[in-house]
């Protein structure tokens, strides 16, 4: 049925606040009363930092997005979250009749300087020679730049990335990973990346942890310094504990 | 949605030649002309029988009387002022229709209670033959033009409805669910997404409606009409006048065609995001 349909729900516990943290404590989540999904959890992301949430296929990773983008209510438990916030899924979610500048300033105010805005942050992205084209024209790689472009141009507080690169060959997900770091160390939000890639978390992150059971059954600081290699020992070392902790034994 | 994609893709890969041409497949000449031989040779033939007395021009007119008779019926007005008054009929049943049919299916595509109201009874509606309705809606609005009109755009209020609100109910959800993240109000919701997601299945609505009409427009003009191409075909009849039945027959064809190309051209145009898909897709 029509998401659009659907009531708002009232018993909306998820706060918006302006330090730029998330915060969540105690939250469960379950589906028609079923056992729960997420169960008690907590997690804690500081102003521009970035952490990479990882966890196996169905642990709930997606489910907790959702929440702290409001797309799903908060029944128990807290949350709070910086006002200015975006979401990049794993699929762009470009409206295909809208030419890329017009889906990047989507919902924005419109003003004469739209499409300057749209300009320059697809610019950003590498995408300002698909200024004008269709979505259904572009790439995967090119239409992820552009919903790149779309969460940007909002300056958010707080970024959320669900599996944006899942879909993309190996060359072109390299290529994304060398582009969120740097919007990431110009633009300083708090970024939430959700990947199953052990190796882009340890690119990128700051901190990752796993959602195991409903909860963060591990949460690993990545004291590397950035541009991160995959040959540096401590790399190396941080990977095979990263793997541990999601049940891989990587002899 | 993807329904429609595919029907358009199927469009795309069909062998009429303008569609050929569209992808700009080579198409030899001979071929194009050899489209066109059998129903040439067929046309001859029926010359050949009619000017032998093997078809009685009771039964049938002969090509070329038809031809003539379409020459005097323009030059002395009658087929133009007829075809004028069919053509207002067509036009404003169609009118009707498209503003009901979009304004329904968008109180029942938008909201539950809307939904509850308007489709039960549209859909029981849909269920009878329109053209049993017709003494009924003499008895009603007698046999001036209302009747006519509104015939037409009973028949023609269907498809717009039914379509535009599958489209609207097949919406990606994903698509809603993006425009809520980025904080789109309702009606900025239903302007960007909702609306321009179901126009190619309207426009599908709008080519079925535009082919029911004519049909409605036949039937309504041959009961108690005093001008219209129907009427010209009946009054036809009264005087064993086949070559003039044959030319409003011809018309009719003709309209449909360019109507229906009508509307097409307006796809073409307004989806135009589409478009590009297929030559892409087809191309590489
Ligand atoms: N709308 C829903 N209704 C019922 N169950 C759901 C719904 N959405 C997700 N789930 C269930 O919740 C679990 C977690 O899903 P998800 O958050 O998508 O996992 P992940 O993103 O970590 O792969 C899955 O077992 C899934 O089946
Ligand atoms: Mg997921």
């Amino acid at each position: 049925m029509n998401a659009l349909l659907r009531p708002a729900p009232e018993e909306f516990s998820l706060s918006r606040q302006d330090n730029g943290a998330v915060r969540v404590r105690g939250l469960t989540r379950r589906f028609n009363g079923g056992p729960p999904i997420l169960d008690r959890l907590d997690l804690a992301i500081f102003p521009g930092e970035f952490v990479a949430l990882l966890g196996r296929s169905g642990s709930g990773k997606s489910t907790l997005l959702r929440t702290l983008s409001g797309l799903d209510p908060v029944s128990e438990g807290q949350v709070f979250c910086p006002k200015g916030q975006a979401v990049v899924f794993q699929e762009s979610r470009l409206l295909p009749w809208k030419r890329v500048w017009q889906n990047v300033v989507l919902g924005q105010d419109k003003g004469k300087d739209g499409r300057d805005r749209a300009e320059a942050v697809l610019k950003e992205v590498g995408l300002s020679h698909r200024i004008d084209a269709w979505p259904l024209t572009l790439s995967g790689g090119e239409a992820q730049r552009a919903a790149l472009a779309r969460a940007l141009v909002r300056e958010p507080e707080f970024l959320m990335l669900d599996e944006p690169f899942a879909a993309l060959d190996a060359l072109t997900r390299l290529r994304m990973q060398q582009l969120v770091a740097a919007l990431w160390s110009k633009h300083r939000c708090a970024v939430l990346l959700v990947t199953h890639d052990v190796d882009e978390a340890l690119l990128l992150a700051d901190r990752a942890v796993v959602l195991d059971a409903g909860r963060i059954r591990t949460d690993l600081k990545i004291p590397l310094d950035r541009p991160r290699h995959h040959a540096d020992p401590r790399f190396v070392h941080l990977r095979s504990a990263l793997l541990e902790s999601l049940g891989v034994h990587d002899d | 949605m993807s329904e429609t994609f595919i029907r358009a893709a199927v469009h795309a890969v069909s062998p009429s030649s303008t569609s050929r041409s569209a992808v700009g497949l080579p198409f030899p000449r001979w071929q194009i002309l050899s489209r066109y031989v059998s129903p040439v040779l067929l046309m001859i033939l029926w010359q050949i029988a009619c000017s032998t007395g093997l078809l009685s021009t009771r039964l049938i007119a002969s090509p070329a009387q038809i031809v003539v008779t379409s020459w005097s019926l323009i030059n002395d007005g009658t087929l133009l002022s007829n075809l004028g008054v069919s053509l207002l009929r067509a036009a404003l049943g169609l009118l009707i229709a498209i503003v009901a049919g979009i304004s329904l299916a968008l109180v029942a595509g938008l909201s539950r209670i809307g939904e509850d109201i308007v489709d039960a009874p549209l859909q029981i509606m849909r269920t009878l033959p329109v053209l049993a309705l017709v003494p009924l809606f003499i008895l009603w609005f007698g046999i001036g033009e209302a009747p006519k009109i509104l015939l037409v755009a009973l028949g023609s209020i269907f498809p717009i409805y039914l379509n535009l609100l599958k489209g609207i109910r097949s919406i990606d959800p994903k698509l809603l669910e993006m425009a809520q993240t980025l904080g789109l109000s309702r009606r900025q919701i239903i302007q960007d997404v909702i609306l321009p997601g179901a126009l190619p299945d309207l426009l599908v609505g709008l080519r079925f409606a535009v082919g029911i009409s004519w049909l409605m427009l036949v039937v309504a003009e041959q009961i108690n009409a005093e001008s219209g191409i129907g009427h010209m075909m009946m009054d036809a009849e009264d005087f064993l006048r086949t070559d003039i039945i044959l030319v409003g027959l011809f018309v009719y064809g003709l309209l449909g065609l360019v109507s229906d190309q009508l509307v097409r051209t307006l796809e073409h145009h307004l989806l135009a995001w589409r478009c590009v898909r297929h030559s892409r897709g087809l191309t590489t």
